[in-house]
């Protein structure tokens, strides 16, 4: 079984030379980046001229990685989305747990070819910690991985996960403590060890050649999918669906159904108590262009410029920014972009749980959330592929919380304990 | 009104007429909040500084070690503004006559607006502003903004910053060169990097601009020591944690000013023995 790694970019969607889609993306770093950061561009290009690459990076997403992931149909969860077909991509049967793993088993491999022997990452749910963790393992690394303080706690069975593996956990206590923090934090040790370190970043934003990098190598995801569709049911989606946080997973299955224009291409964004509560962390529904992260993209801010702390009860989503291709496909009007409230996402996490025996993270659940409203905007011909992006074990903690799981009943449970939760 | 680039070029050609090197103290506006800010940064430069550095504090001062990071966090929690901030480089500048610049990450001054940024802080008679974030590629429109208003764009290069970029970089900027001691962010260190000579001469090797050293200086013998090769001597953490001890230790702002006057002094010295 073979999958594929690289195919060539569809024209017109590769950044400038600048690193710019549009008016999105650059290369806003300080001048003591700047060597390392060219230093990555530089061979990641050898990297896809060397046939060995390729050859070594798919041969760890097929033996390794268990590629191609399954594509499945979840017709009982399809009856409350307006009885439309749904397929789910799924992400969470690689290993890992996550789509991460694409990226970070790529990134690695580069991290060898430039004789770097330590690895520093950040995290939000600890998926992409995990990942890092996994491969820092696999290829004798060092690893050291940040993370913001509240997600530590919200996500500690995957901190128990990093430090199983060998890598370093650094709680940061800094600004919101989370996701935006720990990339902060990371940038920092960055600069300071930048001689023997890579920074291998989790998703595609960042300086440019992050957000094209991180997206070719989620590019398999797209290009799977739409293979595995066809043969199933002879024709493309409707739509395709993905949750937003930084937006890694969504480019990997945007990216292959661009230039087909009856598909739409729907990310959804965590709006966490709401758009307007002020609470959230909806960048491309609420937010402006600015300066994130070594980025321009949308970027929740005040009128100062300063970042606001974004909210969201997926750790994964909870972040201020979007890489900034999402930023061009929205202007562009190629892909629409939509709130999901905790409440929505909590309550397809249940739905997909107990129709069709998948526990799905609370990330992917604002897909799913999506995919519930978009079916009955299109009805039961409607197609519908979603990407499943990881897997809910680590969300147990805050499941169970959230709809009153435990015994002692110490815990909250807003959500109720029905059966059959339907989203609004 | 036009901005003071020509007083900060004739503060820094002064001092090399004399014989040593330039004293460049940095605070973040709003700390501990806008008054007592303005106050300390007059007394920095009663002190002994030449040159004060005024810092827009941010959200995310990635290039911030934690002192900093704390004084930010302090003055963004008492409500700094933007105004707030250009309203203390004119406050500084009108009480002392010394030039002072603003230091500040590219995204604030993107929101709002380059030229409005630059001509806001030309006419309370800022000298420049320096923008650690904003590399050379994507610094066309802020530079075209700051010539228009004669304020002065400071560069940072670093030790990993390749010969021909040094020279792509100080063939544009204005001022001074900020050149990084070392890789790494804002703090204090025991000992300044020993890449830092070899910097400044690489760096003169490419311009006729002063280069002022800085990150990790803290006490009179460091000045010395990097004013030996340097046209100037930047400090800043070691002042802002001046303050935050008389915070801590729960005493008033003159024994605050008190302190930043006494490391000024001693800095001063220092930079005046050339090692």
């Amino acid at each position: 079984m073979t999958t594929d790694f690289f195919i060539p970019d569809p024209e017109g969607l590769v950044p400038n030379a600048a690193g710019y889609f549009g008016d999105f993306g650059g290369k806003f770093i300080p001048e003591a980046l700047v060597a390392a950061v060219d230093e990555v561009a530089a061979e990641y290009d050898k990297a896809k001229a060397d046939p060995a690459f390729a050859a070594e990076l798919n041969d760890l997403l097929v033996n390794y990685t268990g590629r191609p992931s399954a594509l499945t149909e979840v017709s009982r969860f399809g009856e409350h989305a307006g009885g439309a077909r749904v397929f789910l991509k799924r992400e969470d049967l690689n290993h890992t747990g996550s789509h991460k793993i694409n990226n970070v088993l790529g990134q690695a491999l580069l991290t060898r070819r430039m004789g770097k022997t330590r690895v520093i990452a950040e995290t939000g749910a600890g998926q992409h910690g995990v990942a890092t963790a996994t491969a820092c393992a696999l290829f004798g690394l060092e690893c050291t991985i940040y993370m913001g303080e509240i997600d530590t706690e919200r996500q500690a069975l995957n901190v128990a996960r990093m430090r199983m593996l060998g890598a370093e956990v650094i709680a940061v206590k800094s600004g919101s403590r989370t996701l935006k923090d720990a990339i902060n934090e990371a940038f920092r040790d960055w600069v300071a060890n930048v001689d023997r370190t890579h920074y291998l970043f989790g998703t595609v934003a960042g300086p440019h050649p992050f957000p094209a990098l991180v997206r070719d190598f989620h590019r398999v995801i797209g290009v799977e999918a739409r293979r595995q569709l066809l043969e199933r049911t002879g024709r493309l989606p409707d739509a395709a669906l993905a949750c937003v946080g930084g937006g890694s997973n969504a480019i990997g299955l945007f990216h292959a159904f661009l230039p087909d224009a009856g598909v739409r291409l729907i990310g959804l964004e965590a709006a966490g108590h709401g758009v307007d509560s002020g609470e959230h962390a909806a960048t491309l529904t609420a937010g402006d262009p600015g300066i994130l992260h070594g980025s321009r993209s949308y970027v929740l801010q005040d009128e100062d410029g300063q970042i606001t702390e974004p909210y969201s009860i997926s750790a994964g989503l909870d972040y201020p920014g979007i890489g900034p291709e999402h930023s061009y496909l929205k202007d562009a009007g190629r892909a629409e972009y939509r709130p999901v409230t905790d409440d929505e996402a909590m309550q397809a996490l249940r739905l997909l749980s107990q129709t069709e025996g998948i526990i799905p993270a609370i990330e992917s659940a604002h897909a799913l959330a999506g995919a519930l409203v978009v079916g009955r905007e299109l009805g039961p011909d409607a197609l519908l592929l979603v990407n499943l992006s990881g897997r809910g074990d680590k969300d147990m903690d805050t499941a169970a919380k959230y709809f009153g799981l435990y015994d002692d009943g110490a815990a909250g449970g807003r959500g109720g304990n029905d059966a059959q939760g339907e989203t609004k | 009104m036009s901005g003071n680039i020509e007083l900060l070029s004739g503060v820094l050609a002064a001092a090399k007429a004399e014989d040593r090197a330039a004293l460049v103290g940095y605070l973040p506006a709003g700390f501990p909040t806008v008054e007592d800010g303005i106050a300390a940064a007059v007394a920095m430069i009663e002190g002994g500084c030449d040159i004060v550095e005024i810092g827009l504090p941010h959200s995310d001062p990635v290039l911030d070690g934690p002192v900093i990071q704390t004084a930010d966090d302090i003055a963004l929690r008492g409500g700094v503004r933007i105004a707030d901030v250009i309203r203390t480089v004119g406050a500084v500048h009108a009480a002392t006559g010394a030039p002072v610049l603003c230091m500040t990450y590219w995204n604030p001054v993107d929101r709002y607006g380059a030229e409005r940024f630059a001509e806001d802080l030309a006419a309370v008679g800022g000298a420049g502003c320096i923008l650690p974030d904003l590399p050379v590629e994507e610094s066309a429109v802020w530079r075209a903004a700051a010539e228009r208003h004669g304020l002065a764009t400071v560069f940072v290069v670093a030790p990993s910053s390749r010969d021909e970029r040094l020279a792509k970089i100080t063939a544009v900027g204005s001022g001074f060169v900020y050149a990084a001691s070392l890789m790494g962010v804002t703090g204090t260190r025991a000992s300044v990097g020993a890449s830092a000579e070899a910097l400044v001469g690489r760096t003169r090797a490419t311009t006729g601009l002063p280069v002022c050293v800085g990150l990790g200086v803290s006490n009179a013998e460091q000045a010395a020591e990097v004013a030996a090769f340097a046209d100037g001597v930047i400090v800043g953490s070691a002042f802002v944690q001046r303050l935050l001890d008389a915070r801590e230790a729960g005493q008033d702002l003159q024994a605050g000013l008190n302190a930043l006057r006494g490391l000024a002094g001693e800095l001063a010295a220092g930079v005046r023995k050339r090692g």
